[in-house]
């Protein structure tokens, strides 16, 4: 698969809509095989790519959060202690005992070992790359480009299948260079009305076109608005659900439905108090 | 990994797409040249996407260059009109002008490109022009820093204003950057000395003690990494700062270098981003590409607008838990004064500590009258002089404590 209004329709059917941009970023994906690295503000829907696109590939997704002080033992893989203690003991005295607690059947898989083990190429996404240290960013730099693992005990485990692999950053830490370079790059914006239209029809059941139209136009407009957190696509799809939930099938029928649903969308106590039923008649006012 | 589909490319190829991967070579380095960050791997994955049919859309090339080559969102953002500019004749959009600081420099090489790529097979001398723009070797400027650095005790309390013979500013300026230096040594060896355990980690003591059978005999304790110390330099380069500016900039382009991890802004009546240019390992070239942005546009000093600026844009990458913000200024504002006094709360709600530098502090008969200053000193933690070198040095015992 590797024309990317292909790779579109397939996401969309999936239930991510992708611009051509993105489509064609994960063509490159697929031809260069190089990983993904998207950005964007929090909420515009960077860990939803890689659902998708497992789906598209109807494989398994092995996700990585990072955070600070993930380190190898909780990304790589780690010696099941506790086991290995125990056929220690149950063993005492056997010579090959030390060969046994040293294989893999006491080694426990963490997602990067998993990722490169399987038998289908499976989705790989490294959430929040920006959240762990620099250290382990060297390190995952390395895997990325040998696709090996090397383990002291055991010897090195090369990669069965090269997974499809997403990284994600919020951009709470500069990256790197080195691993910016080893990426493709994709910076996920806040979708137009158009796609964002698309979005809440395909996610959410029974809005209608109508109603969806209103309600990214509005949340277009609370978007241009000084706020503290923009609202991204995960809170307007709570918001159309709330609304649908209401059996809303109009934006100006019910101003005051619609002031009060507002907490979907506005998650800070300053962007609440911004946010006026004043404010919000005139947001309204500008919604076809 | 990397370029599995590019060997098979380069085999066939003919004389159009020898001519073709001249040019791709001639962008390659407009690209380098506007702060890009593109290396071998990539120059042959584009060559084989070229061969791969990309080339035949220019929308589809472009998109698909774009992901490849860019590497963070300044990229993306003045990518299209690098792409529009070299392939398709275009001019160069405004708006990359404003985002990088090396991109000034590059409508000039655009133009002589576009005019080149007009009469066809000039390749070869367009990208000799290109490269001579900004790729002469660096270095030559190690040795005589030690020298002015063991003069410097004489500079110490000199106030910078005063400083007027060239040599002396030299000196001034190679002192400031010593000093960053120092102070990075120093900061990092207290910051290791510090480290201590206080938790027991008992996956890894298990496993420290499997030789004993399993009995806990050595324990692991877990500990805290600490963060090294992030420094923010704010920098006012107003017109009434102008005989304190330069030897600021000195420092900040030390302490850029010096640092782990450490971020400088400009500003007078906006704020301009410049770690980027002030990585330059030259000091007196990094010096040049500030020039511009450091003028005062004359138009006063708006702190607050850019202290929302900052806190808007760039806050959340740039400030983690153990960052301090050094904002250098007079204090001056022309803007609103009870926006900057919102914006140094909500700054002061971010990081651990704001230090002020102030170098009309030390003047005789200084007091904190203007409005802005005012405004901000309830939400500084130091209010300190600098208008010496050894007012400068004072900091450091501060900072190691953070």
């Amino acid at each position: 698969m590797k024309n990317r209004d292909e790779i579109a329709q397939a996401l969309a059917a999936s239930g991510y809509i992708a611009d051509a941009d993105l489509a064609t970023a994960i063509s490159l994906m697929q031809l260069l095989r190089r990983p993904l690295l998207l950005e964007g503000e929090a909420g515009v829907g960077k860990t939803e790519v890689a659902k998708a696109l497992a789906k598209v590939h109807a494989t398994e997704l092995i996700r990585l959060q990072c955070y600070e002080g993930l380190d190898q033992s909780s990304a790589l893989y780690e010696w099941n202690y506790q086991r290995q203690l125990l056929a220690i003991q149950a063993h005492r005295g056997m010579d090959s005992i030390e060969d046994q607690v040293f294989s893999e059947k006491y080694l426990l898989e963490r997602p990067l070992l998993a990722a490169i083990r399987r038998a289908q190429a499976p989705v790989l996404l490294i959430d929040e790359i920006d959240r762990a240290d620099d250290e382990f960013e060297a390190f995952l730099l390395e895997l990325l480009s040998d696709f090996q693992v090397s383990i002291p005990e055991l010897g090195t485990i090369a990669a069965v299948t090269i997974p499809h692999v997403v990284l994600t950053s919020n951009g709470t830490r500069e990256l790197s260079d080195a691993l910016r370079r080893r990426c493709l790059y994709h910076y996920v914006d806040y979708p137009d009305v158009d796609r964002e239209t698309r979005i809440i029809l395909a996610r959410v059941a029974g809005a209608s076109p109508s109603l969806s139209l209103q309600i990214a136009r509005m949340v277009e407009n609370v978007r241009k608005e000084e706020l503290r957190k923009v609202p991204g696509v995960a809170e307007t799809l709570d918001w159309a659900a709330a609304l649908v939930g209401l059996e809303i099938s109009d934006l100006h029928d019910a101003p005051e439905t619609v002031y009060e649903t507002l907490v979907c969308l506005l998650k800070t106590h300053e962007d609440r108090a911004r946010v006026t039923p004043e404010v919000t008649q005139r947001l309204l006012g500008r919604v076809a | 990994m990397s370029c599995c589909g590019s060997s098979p490319g380069y085999d066939d190829l003919n004389e159009v797409s020898r001519l073709v991967s001249a040019r791709l070579a001639a962008f390659l380095r407009t690209l380098r040249d506007a702060g890009f960050r593109v290396g071998l791997a990539e120059g042959q994955d584009a060559a084989s996407l070229m061969t791969a049919g990309y080339a035949a859309r220019p929308g589809l090339l472009r998109a698909a260059f774009k992901h490849l080559f860019s590497a963070r969102k300044s990229d993306w953002d003045k990518f299209d009109g690098l792409f529009d500019a070299f392939w398709l004749g275009k001019r160069v959009r405004s708006r990359s002008r404003t985002i990088g600081s090396t991109s000034g420099a590059n409508n000039p090489s655009l133009k002589s490109l576009r005019d080149a790529a007009a009469e066809q097979g000039g390749n070869q001398t367009v990208t000799d022009q290109l490269s001579s723009s900004d790729d002469a070797p660096e270095g030559g400027s190690g040795e005589g820093r030690m020298e002015g650095a063991s003069r410097a005790d004489n500079l110490a309390e000199v106030d910078f204003r005063k400083l007027s013979d060239p040599d002396q500013v030299a000196q001034a300026h190679e002192a400031a950057a010593q000093l960053a230096r120092a102070m990075r040594t120093r900061l990092t060896r207290r910051d290791l000395a510090r480290r201590r355990g206080y938790r027991l980690d008992l996956r890894r003591t298990i496993h420290r003690n499997i030789s004993h059978g399993g009995v806990p005999i050595s324990l692991v304790k877990r500990q805290r990494k600490d963060k090294p110390l992030r420094l923010v330099v704010l920098l006012d380069a107003s017109g009434s700062m102008n005989m304190y500016t330069a030897v600021f900039l000195r420092f900040i382009h030390g302490v850029l270098d010096q640092f782990r991890e450490a971020e400088a802004f400009l500003f007078h009546t906006r704020l301009a981003y410049v770690s980027d240019a002030m990585k330059e390992k030259d000091a007196s070239r990094a010096l040049d590409r500030l020039s511009i942005m450091a003028q005062g546009a004359g138009g006063g000093t708006r702190i607050g607008e850019s202290l929302q600026t900052f806190n808007r844009w760039h806050a959340a990458r740039v400030i983690h838990s153990r960052s301090c913000v050094m904002i250098v200024s007079d204090g001056y504002e022309t803007g609103d004064a009870a926006l900057l006094g919102r914006e140094m709360a909500a700054l002061s709600r971010r990081c651990r500590r704001i230090v002020w530098l102030n170098p009309m502090m030390a003047w005789e008969g200084y007091a904190p009258e203007a409005r802005g200053i005012k405004a901000a000193l309830p939400h500084v933690d130091l209010y300190a002089p600098a208008n010496s070198l050894q007012s400068l040095r004072a900091l450091e015992p501060y900072l190691a404590k953070l």
